[in-house]
């Protein structure tokens, strides 16, 4: 009846799963409790879970990726803790137990803490900047949340009944397959993979979509904002990188539940099929990855030095070149495969050629800065120590793609400190200065700043703390995913990264800090933001008000120019009054895109346990939900013009009543 | 703000210094800074020219970062604001022009190189040459001395006057071989052989180990590398030869079971053909060879289920 589920599937048998397991099962608890105590569960319903308003669903991705940051961080300390102390002991973490953990680790930390917090920003940001009310396709907006979200469930369900996948985030085979990896675990991690996976490639779509046709008529594309651009780029990496990995997949999964011989030792299959489709969407990730917080830079750059973008032509085409070229260069993850010199010199060189239209990126935010009037906000802060680390990222990249010298390197924890220098500087700084950034936006309140700082110099402390032992450890011979070692002269290594471990969760806990004291101190009238442009911004999303009208533009705006909001600025239209108003459409809520995330749930669940019938039932749902939704009629419903029209007037009352100008925040 | 932006910046900057300076002392030890063998010395000397080439960008890169934060910052700032200035022909010329120049240098490395160090290149003749394979195991390596009929496990032991030329194959999941103070890595793969050649300097025992994670063992699945004196070598091989412990299929199966932290262990004689009897037992089909092309052919004798 349940499969494989048994009662010896609950964590009994250690006291760390147990613990582990206990503090997901409480939190869950806990946030069950509060939102029943406090009466919220309607609101939160038909106000946030059912809603297809994309500022919404953003902010709900990023709660989702500050959730998953957590855990998937509380996992590095727990892997720095067992290396800082296991030289020839088996530390606290029993080899499988550690496995699971930095399986875990690289899983959330790529799939459920960078994914959601990436497309959160965009979804609250793109939009707005392109001056539309809502996105291309907003029902599949929400259906892609909910998949991210179940696949997140799954990993966290992982915690409390049966066992994580011990294959790393990878999952490479055949060490993967059912031959070795018997258990639950990797297909816990295939399912939530493949899930989330299909949310992120109608999160592709829908923005490809969403920037080529929904943008104001006025907006030319070189009039796009920067942040614009790279999302377009991410997009499109998006639909086009994400079919191989869900495809590779379903084909492990294949192998594992039906016996097919994709990628086994025997019968002809082959690992390395998989390694390269793998990597074949896992090299275009990285930049998916990382080109949303390169547009997070540039705009907080251009803010910040209050000054124009420089290079702007130059940066959109570095953007596209990097689009393009990264999905050239997926084979220099496995130089040491045995593939011939000429193979290898030509990823080589492939991997190094990006190298040039990245380096021009960095320069351009360097050249923004000359001859600015630099801000240091904590969204600048965060900039700037991505400029400074993320170049000896890209260095030691660069040593990385010569394929005779990652024959030394391949697999050490020089790879490790190497891909953590351009993903923490890379992508989360981005994310933490587009969190920083945009958050009055999105909620009408700001951040406070002492807090923020704060964050942020233990972040990048921490981070030089914890990264450069690891290059040096690749010097010493030390191979990544070791739970202990033989050799006393890696131990001081291990410490010091520790240290570093503790001050990135110090960072976390200002992080913390800062968004309560930010909440608790929201109706405080300096921290209000009633202009909805409190850094005088240069695009439109600083048009609307903080947080935007569930239409976000009562007139669709005109755009003449790069900077279309600085111009409207300068020209004194851009708050003329926008009269005579019209009715708007916008999507109703449904709730069908929390019960597809539900069934893919269920569904995922039930495969990873063989509960056969749950599996059949599943589809049968999710089939029914499709029905329903297709038939019904009254999808959208009509804003009308006189709500809009007292709406607004309110809203220009509130700005001319105001003291702050627009932007003076910071003068 | 500002206070804290400094006091928190000379901290870092200091705690940085001082973990410099420890880390230059103890890495002199590395077996990676400080190679024994000729190919891990030239991997090691490429890494270090692609690092100093690539200090041509990054270090202007650091000093306008700097400079710039501190000259045009909107407190106190001595630099003149220009807010509409964001082109400058000259200025991007420069930026595009620079790296690329940098980047063809280092693609002319990489080709050079790349096949200046192919691992499966002979590295000398064939009589100078000592023919090892190596099977992959959970979690430990078997080596296999052809031409001698012998085999040990996790102690890959040759003459420091010869290269070793390995052939790899993996009797469990797939398995990465690498000794950094000799230089290369390569993947072991069930039913796929793969090869490695290298050589070391100087007698010596060098830290090998699997980097490709396995499983419950993987930890602790190393081994040593002993380049030794030809007597030496000549001694180790009448030892192994005088332990009278034969590997047959059914005492390769034995071992072949899942162990950790296996002890050094001899066999004083192999069945022959044992290493392509592991290799064929994956593959009902012909096992795929991932190398199309032939490395230049040096090899003397057939083996295996190559053609030649």
């Amino acid at each position: 009846m349940l499969g494989r589920l048994g009662f010896d599937s609950l964590p009994f048998y250690s006291p760390v799963a147990f613990g582990g397991a206990s503090v997901t099962v409480l939190g869950g608890l806990a946030v069950f409790v509060l939102v029943t105590y406090f009466g919220k569960w309607r609101y939160f319903w038909e106000e946030w879970l059912t809603s297809l308003d994309h500022k919404r669903i953003g902010i709900m991705y990023i709660v989702l990726a500050l959730i998953m940051l957590v855990r998937g961080f509380v996992d590095a300390l727990m892997m720095r803790a067992q290396q800082a102390i296991a030289l020839n002991n088996n530390g606290y973490l029993a080899p499988e137990h550690f496995d699971q953990v930095f399986s875990s680790h690289g899983t959330i930390m790529i799939f459920f803490m960078a994914m959601p917090f990436l497309t959160g920003l965009v979804n609250i940001v793109v939009p707005q900047q392109i001056g539309a009310r809502d996105v291309a396709f907003p029902f599949m907006n929400s259906i892609s949340l909910w998949l991210t979200a179940a696949g997140a469930a799954l990993v966290m369900v992982s915690l409390v009944i049966g066992k994580f996948s011990t294959a790393g985030w990878t999952g490479y085979p055949p060490y993967s397959g059912a031959l070795y990896s018997p258990g639950v675990g990797v297909d816990y991690w295939v399912w939530a993979v493949l899930i989330s996976g299909i949310g992120s490639t109608m999160t592709g779509i829908n923005f490809i979509v969403t920037i080529i046709k929904c943008r104001t008529p006025s907006m030319r594309l070189m009039q796009m904002p920067l942040f614009t651009w790279t999302i377009l780029c991410t997009s499109a990496l998006m639909a086009f990188a994400f079919p191989a990995l869900t495809v590779v997949t379903a084909m492990l999964a294949l192998d594992r539940v039906l016996e097919f011989h994709f990628f086994t030792n025997a019968l002809g299959g082959n690992m390395m099929n998989y390694v390269n489709l793998f990597w074949i969407w896992g090299h275009p990730e990285v930049y998916i990855l990382i080109l949303p917080a390169f547009g997070v830079y540039s705009e907080v750059t251009a803010t910040f030095s209050q000054k124009r973008l420089f290079g702007y032509k130059s940066l959109v085409y570095a953007t596209a070149a990097i689009t393009i070229l990264s999905f050239s260069v997926w084979l220099h993850h496995f130089f040491t495969m045995g593939s011939g010199p000429n193979v290898n010199a030509v990823f080589g060189m492939a991997t190094m050629i990006i190298a040039v239209p990245t380096g021009v990126k960095i320069f351009d935010w360097v050249f923004t800065m000359y001859k600015g009037r630099i801000i240091f906000h904590p969204s600048m802060l965060f900039t700037i120590g991505f400029l400074i680390t993320f170049v000896i990222g890209g260095v030691s990249g660069v040593l990385l793609a010569i394929p005779p010298a990652d024959f030394l390197m391949h697999n050490s924890t020089f790879l490790v400190a190497h891909f953590h220098n351009v993903l923490i500087p890379g992508a989360v700084f981005g994310y933490f200065a587009g969190f920083q950034y945009w958050f009055p936006k999105a909620v009408g309140f700001k951040l406070n700043k002492k807090w923020g700082v704060r964050s942020f110099w233990f972040w990048i402390i921490g981070f030089y703390v914890a990264f450069m032992p690891l290059y040096a450890l690749g010097f010493l011979g030390m191979t990544r995913r070791m739970e202990r070692y033989e050799l006393a002269e890696w131990q001081p290594y291990l410490m010091v990264a520790a240290l570093g471990a503790l001050f990135v969760l110090m960072g976390i806990i200002c992080q913390g800090m800062q968004l309560y004291v930010s909440i608790r101190d929201r109706d405080r009238e300096q921290n209000m933001d009633v202009t909805g442009d409190p850094y005088n911004g240069r695009t439109l999303e600083w048009q609307t008000s903080s947080p935007p009208a569930e239409y976000n533009f009562a007139k669709i705006p005109e755009v003449r120019e790069l900077d279309a909001f600085w111009d409207m600025k300068q020209r004194g239209v851009a708050y003329a009054p926008q009269a005579p108003y019209e009715d708007i459409h916008l999507p109703r809520n449904t709730g069908i895109g929390v019960f597809l995330g539900g069934l893919g749930f269920l569904l995922g669940f039930a495969v990873t346990w063989y509960i056969w019938w749950l599996v059949a039932l599943c589809f049968i749902g999710i089939l029914t939900c499709l029905i329903v939704r297709a038939s019904q009629d009254h999808t959208f419903e009509i804003i009308p013009a006189a709500e809009i029209e007292a709406h607004e007037t309110a809203r220009f009352k509130a700005l001319a009543e105001h003291k702050q100008a627009p932007g003076d925040f910071w003068s | 703000m500002k206070h804290l932006f400094l006091r928190a910046f000379i901290w870092g900057i200091s705690l940085l210094g001082l973990l410099l300076v420890v880390a230059g002392c103890s890495l002199q030890t590395s077996p990676i800074a400080d190679p024994k063998g000729p190919i891990a010395l030239m991997e090691r000397d490429l890494l270090y020219t692609a690092f100093f080439i690539m200090l041509i960008v990054v270090i202007p890169v650091f000093i306008m970062v700097f400079w710039f934060a501190w000259r045009y910052r909107a407190k106190g700032g001595s630099g003149e604001y220009k807010p509409e200035w964001s082109k400058s022909r000259t200025i991007e010329v420069f930026v595009w022009s620079i790296p690329t120049v940098i980047i063809i240098a280092l693609g002319y490395l990489v080709w050079t190189y790349s096949h200046l160090l192919d691992p499966y290149k002979k590295i000398a003749a064939p009589e100078n040459t000592i023919n090892v394979q190596v099977i992959a195991q959970d979690w430990k390596w078997l080596f296999i001395y052809p031409e001698l009929g012998i085999a040990s496990v996790n102690e890959l032991a040759f003459p420091a006057d010869k290269a070793i030329s390995l052939k790899l194959t993996s009797d469990t999941v797939m398995n990465s071989f690498l000794i950094p103070a000799l230089g290369g890595q390569i993947y072991a793969m069930a039913g796929m052989t793969t090869q490695l050649n290298l050589q070391a300097n100087e007698p010596g025992r060098f830290r090998g180990r699997n980097t490709q994670y396995s499983g419950d063992g993987y930890s602790m699945q190393f081994f040593d590398a002993v380049a030794m004196t030809t007597q030496e070598f000549e001694d180790w091989v009448a030892n192994v030869k005088a332990q009278s412990k034969p590997l047959s299929t059914v005492t390769y199966n034995e071992l072949a079971k899942p162990s950790i932290e296996h002890d050094v262990e001899f066999f004083s004689w192999v069945k022959p053909g044992l290493f392509e009897e592991v290799l064929k037992k994956y593959a009902r089909r012909p096992a795929p060879t991932l190398r199309r092309h032939t490395p230049p052919p040096t090899q003397t004798n057939c083996e295996g289920n190559k053609p030649c």
